[in-house]
């Protein structure tokens, strides 16, 4: 599938660099409109695993609300442009036992991965959503009805945060 | 089964291109002969008091909040929308549950008077 390793190898690029632009990026505003194409490749991403629910559910709840949020929130900070950050090195020793935690584990996933080198070969595609309505109704209930408390707590602990704010 | 995305990818081209095109070509192809009248922020209007890079009022963080929350809830409908007939009357209540957990933080940041501007 020639077409198919292009696309992933293009949206891995965007991905990736815009990341890179997120993180070294000297202005806050950069680095969030930079998030947006970190999300959108990653939306294509899932895309290219099958997932297309998931897909859309990046682009929709990712790029079109948590990015708005993170644009609000750094339109809320005191200082848009000319922030000094800091990028000093510290806490080197918890630091180095997370990244070494974290590299590991992902070297391991690409090592189990690698080992099988034919790929299987790719179920032929249908939408994912029918399956996942069907299984959040019945396996999956329970985390279903929990999310919902999740989404409860976001929203009271939202209104506690801007009202104390508002007060002052 | 990219074939199928290629409408899409298609859509995003033209979309990139054309919006590149529109935000550029009174650019590229207006003619320039500026005057300090012409250059003033609102040609023939108020003049700007201050600077526009203000902070943002924390309302409208509590919007987005909102937003997302319910975005979400979407999200969540919409499998149980597609497999509603099979899922029958029990889906119905499950989802009834779902909806009224949300309901309650509704009326909560409604009675605290988060939804309200001033």
């Amino acid at each position: 599938m020639e077409l198919f390793d292009i696309a992933f190898f293009v949206f891995a690029f965007i991905t990736v660099v815009s990341a890179f632009i997120v993180v070294f990026s000297k202005s806050v505003i950069y680095s969030a409109f930079s998030l947006l194409f970190t999300f959108f490749g990653v939306a294509a991403l899932y895309v290219l695993l099958h997932a297309d629910f998931i897909a859309v559910t990046q682009v929709l709840i990712y790029v079109g609300g948590i990015l708005v949020l993170m644009l609000f929130g750094v339109m809320l900070t005191n200082k848009i442009v000319n922030v000094e950050l800091k990028t000093g090195t510290l806490h080197t020793i918890p630091a180095l036992l997370l990244v070494s935690v974290v590299a590991g584990t992902l070297g391991g996933l690409f090592y189990s991965t690698w080992k099988g080198d034919v790929a299987p070969p790719p179920p032929p595609f249908e939408s994912t959503t029918k399956t996942l309505g069907e299984m959040l109704m019945t396996s999956y209930l329970l985390p279903f009805e929990i999310a919902s408390v999740l989404l409860l707590v976001a929203l009271m602990g939202a209104a506690m945060f801007a009202r104390r704010r508002t007060k002052t | 089964m990219i074939d199928q995305y290629v409408p899409i990818g298609i859509m995003m081209v033209v979309a990139i291109v054309f919006g590149i095109v529109l935000a550029n070509i009174n650019k590229w192809i207006g003619p320039k002969r500026p005057s300090d009248e012409k250059l003033s922020t609102y040609e023939s209007g108020m003049e700007p008091v201050k600077t526009a890079r203000e902070r943002f009022s924390i309302k409208f963080y509590m919007v987005a909040m909102l937003f997302i929350v319910f975005d979400i809830e979407i999200v969540f409908m919409y499998p149980w929308a597609v497999k509603f007939k099979e899922l029958g009357l029990f889906g119905f209540v499950e989802m009834t549950v779902f909806i009224l957990i949300l309901v309650v933080g509704f009326v909560y940041v409604w009675r605290k008077g988060a939804l309200k501007w001033d």
